[in-house]
């Protein structure tokens, strides 16, 4: 049985039909900076890893808020004042709360870890200390550094910190005796035990990490990570491989990557922008494929990512059995698949492949009004487990994850504020010429 | 050759296993007497014993192969030949599970007649172990002594009070599983490859220790016989050794065949509790307990290299990689060599074969052949089978060989899709800029009678130019190779070449 009907437009949307993609894209972007208004603890900066009820804070998300801030008062949405004292308040956070080896501390060797008491700035559920979320929050840190640069003193006071935070960071202690970076640690078990290898998000580990004024990682370390890659032709594309699109994403939300080029990518005639474009194409055939024929999947209906999905479970559905996970890496084309789409890394595919993006956020608005109405994207989506409208299973409330890389890829699109911020950041650039980066804007 | 040690269980009796033990040790056999100087003493009848000694005869040497057990070695009665035997009717029996999602029904009452299946596997075992009985290997010309095997000194070994001497010598000697050291499990008791196919009764409850090739494998099969299996490795992923596409793909059909999968989770201790065994494992700083019936430790082999008397011939060798060889397969004996898993890295029946041809050669003829120049494939059989040949895009950057890796998914093979097998894929990995093929891993349910076409092409060096000009059957699986290499042909249309044929076609 043929269960996908991908490429009809099942509802529609005359709101969004009207629009032009500016207003289009400013409205979704602006619902997804309400997400930080609403769930950022005014007392201590820390942002909601979703939005459900007694969600503990999750460090990459504050990362996230703290690069929504600049562009929240460049769109108007909030005033410099309001933005530069929540900053400040964050960055005060995350100098002072404890720093130790104990399991309810903050972070340790400058690390944090992953989920922390929204409250108290206590780790919560024995997580690890997270070297990709510190990094992503480290990211958040140094664009507040750059952008206020006003000569007063709550902007000078978030300089200083951010920089004195930066400095903390023991990056040679996170490599556990290897050369590469490790994924994290417990003060109960160590280090983490998983493997890292493969092209990930970790570039801006690196770049961060190679940076370091104090505690750096060594040089050979990301030729040693780079060693793991896979440069693959799939479906006549080819690109360094990696299932997830958030993979391609994370990293690139603020480093622009465009025109700049380390020693693989010299090598291959390509750079990690035009790259991630490609993995957008391939995440885009793989759905008009749609190799295990799940419903709503097609040209403008794509997205397999790390995201929320319906729940563990084993349903038969038209005669035949479906596996859904709960929150799972997605990817294509290996899988897994269980015909959940992530609409938020799709739409954050924008600045990489917007004449992909735009015509699959259309279709969202279009095929899917009752998810798309308020413009705020939920995790995930599945039209092949019957729900309440014709998405399906939806993902309840939001994650912060998601509507932060959304917040900042738009605007990348917009207006590249994120990366021109960035490029002024002394320690990405000293990461990049690091890590054996030439050309373009590093020229 | 066949390690006698904790064995619990002997195989069980029946006319199958008689016929076959005639066979491969037969229990009136009489050990020739030596008449003078071999040219050749091969210790250890496994595949690379058997091979070595019968192409040495078949050259007209004066040979003698000495085995302390059964004839065969691990891959006809304790590895391959049994364990393939019984993945069979396990994919037999997830087949009839699967059904309706080919069109079939499923049978009313599915029950897994256990003894029936290690019956058949035992008929199989005894029609396989025919090709190499004792009494063929005599009639090829070479004299069978059966017996534990020592080296009195560097041209003589001594075996069931015989001295036979040599002008050279093999020893392959094999290798036999690993003892875990994890307080509690000798004494409980646990199966390993030696003693697992003697089981009479298919245990309630399995927990395999290890995820590598053997431990998968059977994990899977048992698990489709109705045991409730549980899998530890304490590796972030299984078949370490693998790229991680095919270890994810594997671990998600493991988990589709309802095991219980631990990652990252090692096994801390056991006891016996009744008749049952506790098991603690432990995992990221957290510990906890399951109980099962049986306990099955597939974590490595150690070569046999203990009680050869290898000192006195002036062999170097190491307990846990085995005898040193060079990349001829010499020992620090210069009149000794060494082949199969007592010796290599890779311990597979066809590298032993493959290795022990070398030896011989090389022992016998002056050869100059080097084990590095072998292409050994090598594949698990699971469901999917995951094959692998040549180089691993890593070690090719290793070594500063620029890759690119043509992936056909198996789901986009035509005959992947009517055989409801799409899941896997093939990589073909080519040094970039060329067509020259470095190595291939395949993912597919016959990924490993699909992975010697690559095996054939790297041999005999053909790139994936030359593959995409052979016609390949339509449909078959195989047909991933030739779509590998189309995709490749597309590549090299450049837009350059374009300009230059649309050009043409306007001219």
């Amino acid at each position: 049985m043929v269960e996908a009907a991908p490429e009809s437009v099942a509802g529609t949307d005359p709101e969004s039909a009207r629009e032009t993609d500016d207003a289009l894209l400013d409205r979704f972007q602006a619902a997804a900076v309400g997400y930080f208004l609403k769930h950022v603890n005014p007392e201590n900066g820390l942002a909601a890893d979703t939005s459900r009820p007694g969600s503990p804070a999750s460090i990459a998300v504050v990362g996230f808020a703290l690069s929504s801030y600049p562009l929240g008062v460049e769109r108007g949405w909030m005033n410099r004042a309001d933005a530069a004292a929540i900053s400040l308040v964050t960055l005060d956070f995350f100098w002072n709360s404890r720093q130790s080896d104990q399991p309810d501390a903050t972070g340790h060797k400058g690390f944090y870890y992953h989920f922390l008491d929204m409250k108290t700035g206590r780790r919560v559920w024995q997580c690890e200390l997270s070297l990709i979320d510190t990094t992503l929050l480290l990211a958040g840190v140094l664009e507040a550094s750059v952008y206020f640069n006003a000569d007063n003193p709550v902007e000078a006071a978030i300089r200083a910190c951010a920089d004195a935070i930066y400095r903390r960071v023991d990056w040679q202690w996170a490599r556990g005796g290897g050369v590469t970076a490790r994924q994290g640690w417990k003060p109960e078990s160590g280090f983490l035990h998983y493997g890292w290898e493969g092209y990930s998000e970790a570039s801006i580990v690196y770049v961060l990490g190679l940076a370091s004024p104090t505690h750096k990682l060594p040089d050979d370390s990301f030729k040693a990570w780079t060693e793991t890659y896979q440069w693959e032709n799939i479906y006549d594309y080819e690109l360094l491989y990696a299932g997830p699109l958030f993979i391609h994403l994370f990293s690139q939300a603020w480093i622009d990557f465009a025109g700049i080029r380390d020693r693989f990518m010299r090598e291959k005639g390509c750079d990690y922008f035009e790259n991630t474009r490609r993995a957008v194409y391939v995440q885009r055939e793989y759905a008009r494929r749609n190799p295990h024929g799940f419903k709503g999947y097609g040209k403008d209906s794509w997205g397999l990512t790390a995201n929320d999905g319906p729940g563990y479970e084993i349903k038969t559905i038209n005669g035949r059995e479906r596996r859904f996970l709960g929150y799972a890496a997605r990817g294509v084309p290996y899988g897994p698949d269980d015909g959940t789409i992530g609409p938020c890394a799709a739409l954050a595919s924008l600045p990489f492949a917007p004449e992909l993006v735009l015509p699959a956020l259309r279709h969202l608005c279009a095929a899917y009004p009752e998810m798309t109405r308020d413009a705020k994207l939920p995790s995930g989506f599945n039209p092949t487990l019957p729900g309440a409208g014709p998405a399906g299973w939806v993902s309840e409330g939001y994650y912060g994850l998601d509507q932060g890389l959304l917040v900042l890829m738009i605007e990348n699109y917009r207006s590249g504020l994120i990366w021109k911020l960035m490029r002024q950041c002394p320690y990405i650039g000293g990461g990049l010429r690091r890590a054996g980066f030439t050309g373009g804007w590093l020229s | 050759m066949t390690a006698p040690d904790q064995a619990p269980g002997a195989a069980p009796e029946d006319i199958y296993r008689r016929y076959l033990v005639d066979r491969i040790h037969p229990p009136a056999w009489r050990n020739p007497k030596p008449t003078g100087k071999y040219h050749l003493v091969v210790i250890g009848a496994g595949p690379g014993g058997v091979t070595g000694a019968c192409e040495a005869a078949a050259l007209g040497a004066k040979v003698a192969l000495i085995e302390r057990d059964l004839i065969g070695g691990d891959r006809l009665n304790v590895g391959c030949v049994p364990s393939k035997a019984i993945i069979r009717t396990a994919r037999l029996y997830a087949g009839m599970r699967d059904a309706r999602d080919f069109g079939g029904q499923v049978p009313g009452n599915i029950d897994v007649g256990f003894a029936a299946v290690m019956e058949r596997m035992r008929r199989i075992q005894a029609r396989l172990g025919r090709a190499a009985s004792a009494g063929r290997l005599s009639e090829a010309g070479v004299d069978v002594y059966f017996g534990a095997a020592r080296f009195t000194g560097p041209e003589s070994v001594e075996v069931a009070g015989e001295t036979l001497r040599f002008k050279k010598a093999l020893i392959a000697t094999g290798a036999r599983p690993q003892t875990p050291s994890i307080p509690g499990l000798a004494e409980t008791g646990y199966l390993t490859n030696e003693n697992v196919f003697n089981l009479t009764v298919c245990p309630r409850r399995l927990l395999v220790i290890g995820g590598g090739p053997l431990g998968c494998e059977l994990a899977q099969a048992f698990s489709r016989f109705g045991s409730r299996v549980i899998i530890a490795q304490d590796d972030p992923m299984f078949l370490p050794r693998e790229e991680r596409d095919a270890a994810q793909i594997l671990s998600d059909s493991l988990a589709r065949d309802g095991i219980e999968i631990h990652l990252n989770t090692s096994v801390v201790a056991v006891h016996k509790a009744g008749s049952e065994k506790i098991v603690d494992l432990e995992s990221d700083g957290g510990r906890f307990s399951v109980a099962v019936d049986e306990i099955l430790a597939g974590i490595g082999r150690a070569p046999n290299v203990e009680d050869l008397g290898l000192e006195a011939a002036g062999i170097r060798y190491d307990a846990k990689s085995g005898i040193q060889v060079d990349d001829f397969l010499r020992t620090s004996n210069r009149r000794v060599f060494a082949a199969g898993d007592v010796c290599m890295e890779h311990k597979f029946t066809h590298a032993a074969e493959a290795s022990a041809r070398i030896a011989v050669k090389n022992a016998l003829f002056w050869g100059r052949k080097r084990l590095s120049d072998l292409t050994i494939p090598w594949c698990t059989y699971t469901d999917p089978e995951i094959a692998h040949v040549g180089l691993y895009v890593r070690e090719a950057l290793e070594k500063s060989i620029p890759v690119k890796t043509f992936t056909i998914l198996m789901h986009d093979v035509d005959r992947a899709v009517t055989d409801g097998e799409e899941e896997g894929f093939v990589k073909i990995h080519v040094r970039d800029g060329t067509d020259r093929i470095l190595g291939a891993t395949v993912v597919a349910s016959h990924a490993g009678e699909m992975i010697n076409g690559l095996s054939l092409a790297i041999g005999a060096g053909i790139g994936l130019s030359a593959v995409a000009r052979v016609i390949h059957t339509y449909p078959t699986q195989a047909e991933a190779f030739k779509m590998a290499a189309d995709a490749y042909i597309r590549t090299r249309l450049t837009p350059f070449r374009k300009f230059l044929a649309r050009r043409w076609l306007a001219w």
